[in-house]
């Protein structure tokens, strides 16, 4: 069901850990729904990712996309780290099946949660960063059709 | 990875080299219709007759009670649908459970929308239900108690002789759903008072798409797939003669050995449990300890989430399953570790290991060996766990 790509971020997961003092910290998910994710962020004064660290409580996609998504993420500036979308991380996975395309848009809403993080420690408002809504699993649920 | 552990049982069970033997020559020798007239359809006939007297024998009932369905799905949709439409002029109310298997919960749905009312029976911590609630839940307008005879789930078996002595006292029907059960566990359906019970063939090493439903004589409930005359006018469609040639093997071979697969299973059962309890931290096992079927252990590890864990198990070559939400396609996890009362966030991370007869000790200490490696790595992934730390050490 699930891509090679995913399989190995599944597998041999990126960047899994905690970052002590991180710039910014973004947990978002809630177990109710089965997923949660923890990303940390450990940004320069050039505002530059220096290094970027996960946790997930949550199925094979979710710890695949939240894995790809550090990857994505690292090394670039705060406004580049911003592009990164939940599309862009589904296809560096090479897709996802339909019913986990929720945990993709996951990982884009943890790595806006620990910018915002990041930015509420500095004071400071990044261009085009909305406060991130920490539980976008309460508007996902799609009716099933009845037959 | 070479090795290949299966533990699925309660999902499906291989089917027995000794039952296709029995079925293969119904496709190509003896292939003759049933129905049909002249000498040669009798080896089929016959082949479907011996069928029946042996699964009837299983549980105590008569040849002529059994009616062969398409599986066990069919049989709980017709014994509702069917109960409904015959007795729905005595009356418009059901009992059954809310850890019944969807065959039966979305047929009572079904139901519902169409004028029925149904009662869902809760469960206790254990997955058992109160007989208090079942007597209080009894109405002048109940037509039907429909409760599984063991959780497909979690295994826990109901009590299901006072349910239907409860059944009989209020001249109510008692339907059983017995897929998990049947030839598993003894039943004797005169004994239990039980009206109508459904079965599937592959849940005891029969073949896929054969089951029955048992419908006690004077039960009125009528045709559900309507046509030919086949099953006594009351099941249409050409018999499914290997299929059921097959079942019948498989019921007969599962009640030989019932006596001593049942102490296997639970021993092994219970080394299995043991073994997790022992080693893995922040454990539960989900359903009655004692009163649940032999070679089911459910288990919910904390602070992991069960699709995850099911992944890591099957590249390590076993076969589990989980009530996660990420394995049903829904965000809610399964109904049944939820009315047994656990969070969501622990019912997210269940795991159903389900023996058979040829699990070995050697099979078991392999997946706990496996278990204690992943549960302790997907922990040491998960937010959960880091927060539970972290509040555990502030605590100090």
């Amino acid at each position: 069901m699930y891509s090679e790509k995913v399989m190995d971020h599944f597998q041999n997961p990126r960047n899994v850990g905690e970052i002590e003092n991180a710039s910014g910290v973004g947990t978002v998910g809630n177990a109710k729904c089965g997923d949660i994710m923890r990303m940390y962020l450990d940004i320069d004064e050039n505002g530059v990712i220096r290094d970027c660290k996960f946790k997930t409580f949550g199925c094979g996609a979710a710890v695949a996309t939240s894995s790809m998504a550090t990857e994505l993420v690292m090394g670039k500036t705060v406004q580049e780290a911003l592009q990164v979308t939940n599309k862009a991380v589904m296809e560096a996975l090479d897709g996802l099946p339909p019913v986990k395309v929720h945990c993709s848009l996951l990982a884009e809403e943890a790595i806006h949660a620990a910018l915002w993080d990041y930015a509420q420690k500095h004071n400071m408002k990044i261009e085009g960063l909305k406060k991130p809504v920490s539980d976008i699993s309460e508007h996902e649920e799609a009716e099933d059709e009845e037959y | 990875m070479s090795r290949f552990v299966y533990l699925d049982n309660a999902a499906t069970t291989k089917t027995k080299p000794e039952v296709v033997e029995a079925m293969l020559p119904y496709f190509t020798e003896k292939f003759g219709n049933p129905s049909a007239i002249y000498d040669f359809a009798g080896q089929s006939k016959s082949g479907v007759t011996t069928a029946r007297e042996q699964i009837a024998a299983v549980i105590g009932a008569k040849a002529s009670d059994i009616y062969f369905t398409a599986g066990g799905s069919e049989a709980d949709n017709w014994a509702l649908k069917a109960t409904a439409e015959f007795y729905g002029n005595k009356g418009k109310h059901i009992i059954t459970t809310a850890i019944e298997h969807h065959a039966i919960l979305h047929t009572a749905d079904y139901l519902e929308k169409n004028g029925f009312e149904v009662t869902y029976l809760p469960v206790d911590e254990n997955g058992i239900i109160r007989l208090g609630d079942l007597e209080a839940a009894i109405r002048p307008d109940t037509i039907l108690i429909s409760v599984m005879f063991a959780n497909n789930e979690i295994g826990s078996v109901q009590p299901i002789k006072e349910i239907g002595a409860i059944a009989k006292k209020h001249g109510i029907l008692f339907h059983t759903d017995a897929v998990q059960a049947y030839a598993h566990v003894p039943i004797n359906v005169d004994e239990m008072n039980i009206d109508m019970l459904s079965a599937s063939g592959h849940k005891f090493n029969g073949p896929k798409g054969i089951g029955f439903l048992y419908i006690r004589k004077g039960v009125k409930i009528r045709s559900f797939i309507h046509g030919g005359a086949q099953e006594r006018k009351r099941r249409a469609g050409t018999e499914n003669v290997p299929g059921i040639v097959g079942m019948g093997k498989a019921a007969e071979l599962a009640a030989a050995s019932m006596e001593e697969r049942i102490q296997y299973e639970t021993e092994l059962r219970d080394y299995l449990v043991d073994q997790v309890m022992t080693r893995i931290p922040f454990t539960r096992v989900n359903g009655h300890r004692t009163h649940r079927l032999p070679n089911n252990a459910n288990f919910s590890f904390q602070f992991i989430e069960g699709e995850s864990l099911l992944i890591m198990l099957d590249m390590a070559g076993i076969c589990g399953s989980s009530g996660s939400a990420c394995t049903s396609g829904s965000l809610d996890p399964s109904h049944v570790l939820l009315a047994i009362g656990l969070p969501h966030e622990i019912a997210h991370g269940s795991l159903r290991l389900t023996l058979s007869e040829e699990t070995t000790k050697d099979d078991i200490d392999y997946v706990v060996e496996n278990l204690v490696k992943i549960v302790e790595r997907l922990r040491s992934m998960s937010p959960l766990y880091e927060d539970y730390v972290k509040k555990a050490s502030e605590k100090k």
